[in-house]
């Protein structure tokens, strides 16, 4: 899993490429954290066009983005999700707490 | 039992980074079922989950076995078993609850669902102490012609 990271005055981008499975997701979700720790965005954005799988990890790493941005009084926004990222992240009902995007960027 | 037209076997240690090659094992010996893309991602899903739960939560301070085996039986049904000899899980339809996990902050408690949404049925069978076994089963859609 490789995370490319964009902040623009307080607008953090995550850009996530590979499979973000329970092997990857440890560090996924360190390197979120640090991420936002460094930059306290108003605003995150994940863009997940790269993931070419995931499965719960994925949900535990957006519960995680989420309770950050909660913290922070911040926004947080998944988008370019792909189809199996997509169906996993609706059988978990994430949709009802992070608003999730096909197309969108910083 | 239904009958089993043909299967493999694997074992592994519960190393997390055998966690992408259970999947994709089993989604390649899927593949001669003719499945859609959408059913292998299903099958990839529903297996990772599975495997992982048995490296977290069976074994989580040592190293133990997880034994993977995988049926195509009649009428087109793929049979998924991960079973493993670790700790087992005390109330089953407890672990089953979506949001329920013991895992801490990096697990979701969603797998079981998953696994549910992904397959055709999922039955878990547990006893602490000796392990746990996860059967799932999928019917692989046939098609006519190249069509479903």
């Amino acid at each position: 899993m490789d995370i490319k990271m964009q902040s623009v005055d307080r607008n953090l981008l995550l850009e996530f490429s590979g499979e973000l499975d329970h092997h990857a997701a440890k560090n996924a979700i360190r390197e979120l954290e640090l991420a936002v720790d460094a930059a306290l965005p108003r605003r995150l954005v994940l863009d997940f066009s790269g993931v070419t799988f995931m499965d719960s990890s994925g949900i535990a790493l957006l519960l995680r983005a989420k309770r950050c941005m909660d913290n922070l009084d911040g926004s947080l926004q998944v988008c370019r999700v792909q189809s199996q990222a997509k169906r996993v992240m609706d059988a978990a009902g994430i949709g009802r707490l992070v608003h999730i995007k096909q197309e969108g960027t910083v | 039992m239904r009958k089993s037209m043909n299967y493999i076997r694997m074992e592994f240690p519960s190393r997390s980074s055998n966690e992408g090659f259970a999947r994709v094992a089993v989604a390649c010996f899927a593949s001669q079922m003719d499945p859609t893309l959408n059913e292998l991602e299903d099958i990839k899903t529903a297996v990772s989950e599975a495997v992982t739960n048995a490296i977290v939560h069976a074994y989580p301070d040592s190293i133990g076995r997880v034994s993977l085996k995988v049926r195509i039986c009649e009428g087109n049904v793929l049979e998924i078993t991960v079973k493993d000899a670790g700790k087992g899980i005390p109330n089953v339809e407890k672990a089953r609850q979506p949001m329920f996990t013991t895992g801490g902050e990096e697990r979701s408690g969603m797998g079981f669902t998953i696994m549910e949404s992904f397959m055709d049925a999922l039955t878990v069978h547990s006893t602490p102490g000796r392990g746990t076994t996860v059967t799932m089963r999928k019917k692989i859609a046939s098609r006519v012609n190249g069509q479903r």
